[in-house]
Parts: structure tokens; sequence; C-alpha cells
């Protein structure tokens, strides 16, 4: 049951020694930063240090009553991340496997849009404009 | 009341300085958000189309008619990104 914000890669084998033991069903997905353009370098990610942390714990707990998972592990990065690389990534345990797969998509429809993470584009020149917020993920939200 | 006001992305870009102390009376956010765009055009131009301003009171997502009584730290960046 915890939510970190950091610079450095993870390893996903090793934060998930031991994750869910004694639960019945796993689900993890991990984010990386695709290249749509064909251009693109990387990506920036800004964050709001103290904010982001309350905002990914709250999410968390709130994943965790609804969906009544025995954990929970949220990690996303922020800094300059190279195309191919790891943004973020969930994993919840629950007894089965439907409560881990649902509330593996609620994490991450919430925080596409309400974890305060901005990410800009890096493109061949080391320019590029912030990506912006797509409706749909705004939608997202509406089915929970 | 004396408020440290934050910006992120290109709020932070347009108006140049990530953070800055503001004495104000403020009632709202959305009173605060007209001081500090009658400040300069750096100012003007960040807060130009409210609809794609998000707002953050002590570290909370509100709506932009919130009150700003007790508050400390308002934060004003675009719509979020992560994931």
């Amino acid at each position: 049951m915890s939510a970190r914000v950091q610079t450095e890669p993870f390893d996903l084998a090793a934060e998930l020694q031991g994750f869910g033991a004694g639960s019945g069903a796993v689900v993890t997905f991990t984010g990386l930063v695709r290249d749509d353009s064909g251009q693109m370098q990387g990506l920036e990610i800004e964050h709001y240090p103290g904010m982001t942390e309350a905002a990914l714990e709250e999410y968390g707990n709130e994943a965790a009553r609804r969906f009544e998972l025995d954990g929970w592990l949220i990690i996303h990065r922020h800094g300059p991340l190279k195309v191919g690389e790891p943004i973020m990534m969930v994993a919840t345990a629950a007894r089965h496997r439907k409560s881990a797969f649902e509330a593996a998509e609620f994490l991450m429809d919430w925080l596409k849009s309400r974890a305060p993470f901005w990410k800009r584009e890096i493109g061949p020149d080391c320019t590029g404009g912030w990506v912006a917020a797509k409706d749909s993920d705004e939608d997202a939200l509406t089915r929970w | 009341m004396v408020l440290d006001v934050l910006y992120f992305a290109w709020l932070r870009e347009r108006i140049g300085q990530p953070r800055e102390r503001i004495e104000t009376e403020a009632a709202t956010v959305r009173d605060l958000v007209a001081e500090l765009a009658a400040m300069d055009d750096w100012h003007a131009a960040a807060f130009a189309d409210m609809a794609t301003v998000r707002c953050a009171v002590d570290q909370k997502l509100v709506p932009l008619d919130s009150p700003l009584a007790g508050a400390r730290e308002v934060a004003f960046f675009p719509p979020m990104t992560g994931g």
C-alpha cells in the first residue's frame, strides 16, 4: 500500500517481490514513453511535489476501499525520460481477478487526469510543446 | 493575507517564475486570478483562457469559485497529463 514519485527507473520484478502474497490475483500495468510523431526523443515530466504524493496515496486508498484490495503500489517517474522508457506502474492485489483488473483501471483513469503531472515532448532539436489533456481521459472518470 | 502562489508547466513559463508571494484580500480563487492577471502582460497571458487553467488550494484540487479564507498556498496549472 504505497505510492512513490521518483526520477530513477524502477525494476518491476523487484517491486513485485512478495507483493500480493496471500491474494488470489495480482494485476500490473506499466506505461512507457511513446513516440506518436516519429520524431520524439522523449518526455520531460513535471510534477507538484507534496501534492503529487498526497494525491497518489488518496487514490490508492480509495481503490483499496472500493475494490477490497489486499495491496496496491503506484510508482510514477518525473524528469527527462527517453522514448521506450517506463514512466509509471500500478500494481493491485485482490482475492479475485475482476477486482484487481478494475482497481488497476480505476487508478490509471484517475492518475491520467487528477494527479498533478504534466508532460512536455522533447523533439529532435530538444524543443517541444506541452502535451494537451484529452477529453477522452476526462470522460473516462465518469464511469467510476 | 499572504499567499504562496505556485505555477506549473506553461503557466510557469508564461509568468517566468515558479512561485511568488502575494499579499491579497481576495475572497475567492477567481478574485485572486483577476488581481494576478492585472499585474502585468505575463500574468495576463497566463490567465487569458481560464478554461485551460486548473487550481489547487493547499494542495487540494478546487473549483475557481472556492473561498481563500485560511489558505496558505495556491497553485495554478494546466489540465494534468499523468500516466
